[in-house]
């Protein structure tokens, strides 16, 4: 503790997860993300550990159900299509209640893409991504420094409540050097108390089982539900986030991982300016700090998303919101945002907001404006047809009563609204 | 009155659910016999598979683990591997085994992996209903090759021993059968070998028992002892194909 260590972000992950107790690891290389299983490889015999280059991500999650059926910290990671493999294994340890720890160090895609920085699997991440009814814990650093602390947060939580935690890094956060320091005590996996249901030596115990199925009638969907119990204590305790500027901001942008780094620039520029901006960082995205952010919507007239990736992420946000606020998108889908572009789109909202004011752009628009920069060169019939699908949408939207509108919203900000909340008070369904 | 023959403890004391006739309660019970006679119950921890002995979870009384499709050889590894002094067991069927998880059989023989798999060869996928298997004979039929399997759509069978037998990692395999008491008798002398190689730590140990799946083949369970004598005896010769005595090679 203490001391500061210039490191990969991958070498800094894997560090941190040696030092927070893994004593196992099983992957199979795919770049962004091979220094893991490099420094593994001659890390863990160091410490006693297991370390397997296996044959595929497959059989690579699959030891990990094995190694994590004992109840030893076990680890693996990869990149976006070897998490796409690992999907299977990863629902199977969530249907077993295992806990495991994993890292996706996340590149651009669909299909092979390209291994340059993307959040594209932000979607697979945080609903589940393999089959079934299933959370998973993500955790979204977005320095060297957490690449090297966060792992122990995820095997605690990944034991705490029995299930797999996941890091959601990028190629950047994988591939820079900065220092890290290693801010708790190395874990010796001696010292963990025994679990209670871990596979081994009997001893007179009695048999244990761990599966994934019950084909009793009923029974699983009672699992499911206790499950599901368990997913919202985990919601409403475990949400990490982060807030800078956010006081006086009337302009609040919202940003995980190397996306929020860009955006930190981005925002200081534009507080020079005079705007001003803030910047939401949640630290999980699942569970996803959405009271922080309706908190927020009810003070904050305007937001904007800044993602690597097709508006995956700013659905969270949306959802957060509720309408309550305006929320604007800056997408790149496997492009890295300049922080002057990230400023350019600060500066852009800023003079709307002076043009059209806040009650009428809500009214508006109010899911409309979504960016992708470098603007691509499209014919004019495509645009059109883009522009047309978003109008439906945010007609929709705007129609669409929500399930549970949040307490307080802010009736005054726009006619959508109003006209929600009256249909919502007829009904009597505003609580 | 002298007690001759009991239920093996390491059994569960419950009905199964196999269908008569059916190899996976022979082999089950071979299992358990060998487990109990060397005292290694208490240690043990099975992988059971997709497949008709899914179950096998609740059917061994020891610690289980019930993985995906075909990935058994990968559970045991990272069992193995945690707690190298477990001793630890894969279940698998045909299609597990041989199609889907090729893969994971072909690289933890590889490896040496010190763990045991005991591996049912039915020639049919049985649990989903008498489909193709990567072991189905020339000319059997199977409700995805209902005439019959065709080499020249649907390729020829896998013979598991011969193809791991080259392998430098794969210190045991045997291939056996239960359709008769002598061989039931051979193969119970395989399973306790390849466990006992676990236990001195020897490596890969794998059992190959030829089995049979009235249900599936549409036969009477005598007419399926039969079969397995006279149809696939001949393409999937009994015998030991490596062991650490004898290295490399059919005999
Ligand atoms: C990933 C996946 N693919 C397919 C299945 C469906 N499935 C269940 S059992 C089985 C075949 C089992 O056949 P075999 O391994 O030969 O065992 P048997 O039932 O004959 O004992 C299949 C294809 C599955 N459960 N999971
Ligand atoms: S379907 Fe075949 S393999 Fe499955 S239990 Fe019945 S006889 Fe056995």
């Amino acid at each position: 503790m203490g001391e500061k260590i210039l490191m990969k972000g991958n070498e800094a992950l894997a560090e941190g997860a040696v030092r927070a107790g893994c004593r196992f690891f099983s992957g199979y290389p795919i770049t962004p993300q091979n220094e893991v299983p490099e420094y593994m490889s001659w890390r863990l015999p160091e410490v006693g550990g297991t370390f397997i280059q296996a044959e595929s991500e497959v059989a690579a999650i699959n030891m990990i159900y094995g190694a994590a059926a004992t109840g030893i910290r076990c680890m693996t990671s990869s990149s976006s299509p070897g998490i796409s493999l690992k999907q299977e294994g990863i629902s199977y340890c969530a249907g077993a209640d295992l806990p495991f720890f994993f890292a996706n160090v996340v590149r651009g895609g669909p299909g092979l893409g390209n291994i340059a920085a993307s959040q594209g699997d932000y979607y697979q991440s945080v609903r589940g991504g393999g089959h079934g009814d299933y959370r998973t814990i993500v955790l979204a650093p977005n320095s060297v420094d957490e690449m090297g602390n966060f792992p122990k947060k995820c095997y605690e939580l990944a034991e705490k409540y029995r299930m797999p935690a996941m890091i959601l890094a990028d190629g950047i956060l994988g591939q820079m050097m900065e220092p890290v320091e290693f801010k708790f005590e190395t874990v010796d996996p001696k010292s963990l108390k025994e679990k209670g249901w871990e596979l081994g030596v009997d001893n007179g115990r009695g048999k244990r089982i761990v599966r994934s199925y019950d084909l009793r009638e009923g029974e699983l969907e009672k699992i499911n539900l206790r499950r599901m119990e368990k997913y919202q204590e985990i919601e409403a305790r475990e949400v990490l986030y982060e807030t800078r500027n956010c006081q006086d901001a009337d302009l609040v942008i919202v940003a995980y991982g190397t996306s929020s780094r860009i955006v930190s620039a981005a925002m200081k520029m534009a507080r020079d300016k005079g705007f001003k901006a803030g910047l939401f960082r949640p630290i999980t995205l699942w569970p996803f700090p959405s009271q922080a952010l309706s908190q927020m919507a009810k003070k904050v007239r305007n937001f904007l998303v800044v993602e690597m990736s097709m508006g995956q992420f700013v659905q969270d946000v949306r959802l957060a919101i509720n309408g309550q606020a305006v929320v604007d998108l800056y997408a790149r889908p496997a492009g890295i945002p300049a922080s002057e572009e990230v400023f350019a789109e600060i500066e852009k909202v800023y003079k709307e907001i002076k043009t059209a004011g806040p009650v009428k752009k809500a009214a508006a628009t109010p899911q409309l404006r979504s960016v992708q920069a470098p603007a691509p060169k499209t014919k004019p019939a495509a645009k059109k047809q883009v522009k047309k699908r978003k109008v439906k949408v945010s007609k929709k939207a705007v129609k669409t009563k929500p399930a549970k509108p949040p307490k307080a919203r802010p009736v005054k900000r726009s006619t959508p609204n109003v006209k929600r909340t009256k249909a919502a008070k007829k009904k009597g369904g505003r609580k | 009155m002298e007690l001759l023959n009991k239920k093996p403890q390491s059994l569960v004391d419950m009905k199964m659910h196999y269908c008569p006739g059916c190899g996976h309660g022979i082999v089950h019970r071979l299992v358990a016999e060998c487990m109990d006679e060397l005292g290694i119950r208490e240690r043990t921890v099975g992988v059971a598979p997709v497949g008709c002995a899914v179950f096998a979870d609740s059917y061994f009384n020891c610690d289980m683990i019930q993985g995906p499709h075909g990935r058994g050889p990968a559970i045991a590894t990272g069992i193995k591997r945690s707690k190298p002094e477990c001793i630890v067991f894969s279940y698998q069927g045909d299609g597990d085994l041989a199609s889907i998880g090729m893969g994971e059989t072909v690289h933890s023989a590889a490896r040496s992996e010190n763990i045991t798999i005991i591996f049912i060869n039915n020639a049919i996928y049985g649990m989903t209903g008498g489909q193709m298997a990567p072991t189905t004979l020339v000319g059997q039929k199977a409700t995805t090759c209902p005439s019959g399997r065709n080499p020249k759509v649907n390729g020829f069978p896998i013979k598991i021993c011969e193809l791991l037998a080259p392998l430098e990692g794969a210190v045991y395999l045997e291939r056996t059968s239960v359709y008769n008491a002598p061989n039931v008798i051979k193969t119970k002398k395989a399973v306790k070998q390849a466990f006992q190689n676990q236990i001195d730590g020897k490596g890969f140990s794998l059992v190959e028992v030829l089995s049979m799946c009235p249900t599936n083949w549409g036969m009477t369970p005598l007419e399926s002892a039969k079969f397995v004598a006279e149809k696939m005896l001949p393409v999937y010769p009994l015998g030991i194909f490596r062991s650490p005595e004898k290295e490399g090679g059919a005999n």
